[in-house]
């Protein structure tokens, strides 16, 4: 487990592209934290470390529930936010996340649990500064 | 010449029926708002199961109303994406099965596209080319149009659509659902001016909004409260975030026109609906002397008659789908450089 401080949502997104670069097909990124905490933010730098071109942008999946990127893996970006837990069978997870990397935002919602995954927690510290603490299981 | 429209993206479902391109014999829409507003939002396995239930009587109503019957319809047309999947699914599939059981035309329309085109069910109707703002609870974009069916895409949000915006700064301080509608009412008492709030975008060149960044202020700004025990002032609260909002789309939807070079501009989209947006544009257009078109709500939400009059232009055009016509999630643009 990493405890990181991050002072501006650029730097979020820098730690996130560093952790997006070692991701490999078959990961999956339990996202968790409140509105406004920085999670859209990580993805937005998860989706540069994976190659997914500037010009393509990562737009909250609150509405579309999931998004799709393409980088040299595909990235699968699912929020969770408007679900019911019981709702959340039925997105297919582990079958997206066979095929690419899979980002969950609103993990709380989840109603199961990944055998492996690398969970982010997001903590609000003042107005610019974030806690995200990175949990890998190995 | 009848065309019969579904549209079934998000959560209303919804049927009309429209002659010739532009006499609406019926426009229905079946809103799943109270379903919705239990849960502070919409459930995408919900909505989808309420549109199957909802679809059959409502076309049926819709006929009935439109006093014709399913043998006089020449075409029928939905909407297959952008949108929820689960959603999207249920209109497609009925859409086909009909224009398979009646032997008629089958037309796909993009629900973007249908936004842009809901200004031609008014009488007055722009010339093209014009500049489109696209604003609802999925989207938030500016548009180049050239004609009914071909438009580019100026600028988009980067992150959180405006409607989003104000449905998350609703969640955030416990006005339930739907927010944009609650916060703009609360708004009305409100001072605007109290409170400051970013302008996110308007520093930056290009047509590209933001509203992400002025979500984590409201939340900021209520946490810092919060923390000093003080109460939050809800309305002009509500005042700043939506002056806020709108100030950014008007600015950019000026600098689109002024890109552009043109002199009309239309307003689409759920949030199309907000009173403030329309005021703030309405009064610019006579300062800045350009033309504003602004639908009326009804057809601004989501409605069928404006994918009727999408479906009618491909019509003409003889752009037909195939039976199996897929649905998609997320829309992709041709994009103008400017």
């Amino acid at each position: 487990m990493e405890v990181f401080k991050t002072k501006s949502p650029e730097e979020t997104e820098q730690l996130a592209e560093k952790l997006g670069k070692r991701l490999a097909c078959g990961d999956i990124i339990l996202l968790f934290g409140d509105l406004g905490a920085g999670k859209t933010t990580f993805v937005k730098g998860l989706a540069r470390g994976l190659g997914v071109p500037e010009d393509y942008y990562v737009q909250s999946p609150t509405f579309a529930i999931i998004n799709e990127y393409p980088g040299r893996i595909p990235l699968y970006h699912v929020d969770l936010y408007r679900l019911e837990p019981e709702d959340v069978y039925d997105l297919g997870l582990e079958e997206l996340a066979e095929q690419g990397v899979l980002v969950i935002e609103w993990s709380e919602r989840l109603p199961f649990s990944f055998d492996k995954a690398i969970k982010v927690y997001f903590e609000i510290l003042d107005a610019q500064e974030r806690k995200i603490i990175i949990d890998i299981d190995i | 010449m009848i065309i019969l429209a579904i549209e079934t993206s998000c959560d209303e479902t919804a049927c009309a029926i429209l002659k010739d391109g532009r006499y609406l014999l019926a426009n229905l829409v079946a809103s799943q708002e109270e379903l919705h507003r239990r849960y502070g939002g919409i459930v995408p396995e919900l909505a989808s199961r309420k549109h199957m239930e909802i679809i059959l009587p409502i076309t049926e109503e819709a006929l009935k109303k439109a006093n014709v019957s399913l043998e006089n319809i020449d075409a029928v047309c939905v909407t297959n994406g952008p949108g929820l999947i689960g959603s999207l699914v249920i209109g497609v599939s009925f859409a086909k099965a009909l224009a398979y059981g009646q032997k008629i035309p089958l037309i796909a329309c993009d629900h973007i596209n249908a936004h842009i085109l809901a200004v031609f069910l008014e009488k007055e109707r722009p010339p093209f080319p014009f500049v489109a703002l696209v604003v609802s609870g999925g989207h938030t974009a500016l548009f180049w149009v050239k004609d009914y069916l071909e438009f580019y895409l100026l600028g988009q949000t980067r992150d959180d659509a405006a409607g989003e915006a104000f449905d998350k700064v609703a969640k955030l301080l416990g006005l339930g659902y739907p927010g944009g509608r609650i916060i703009s009412r609360l708004a009305e008492e409100g001072n605007p001016d109290l409170i400051p709030l970013p302008r996110p975008m308007l520093d930056k060149p290009g047509f590209d909004f933001s509203f992400s960044g002025l979500k984590t202020a409201v939340v900021n700004y209520v946490n810092d409260l919060k923390q000093k025990g003080l109460s939050i002032p809800l309305h002009d609260l509500c005042a700043a975030f939506e002056k806020a909002v709108v100030e950014v789309l008007k600015e950019k939807a000026l600098a689109a026109l002024s890109a552009t070079n043109c002199q009309h501009l239309v307003l689409a989209g759920g949030v199309a609906a907000n009173k403030r947006l329309r005021e703030t544009l309405k009064q610019e257009a006579q300062k800045k002397n350009f033309r504003l078109y602004l639908p009326s709500p009804e057809f601004c939400t989501d409605n069928a008659a404006m994918v009727a009059v999408c479906g009618y232009r491909k019509y003409l055009r003889g752009e037909f789908a195939s039976l199996d016509l897929d649905v998609y999630a997320r829309a992709t643009f041709k994009k103008l450089s400017l």
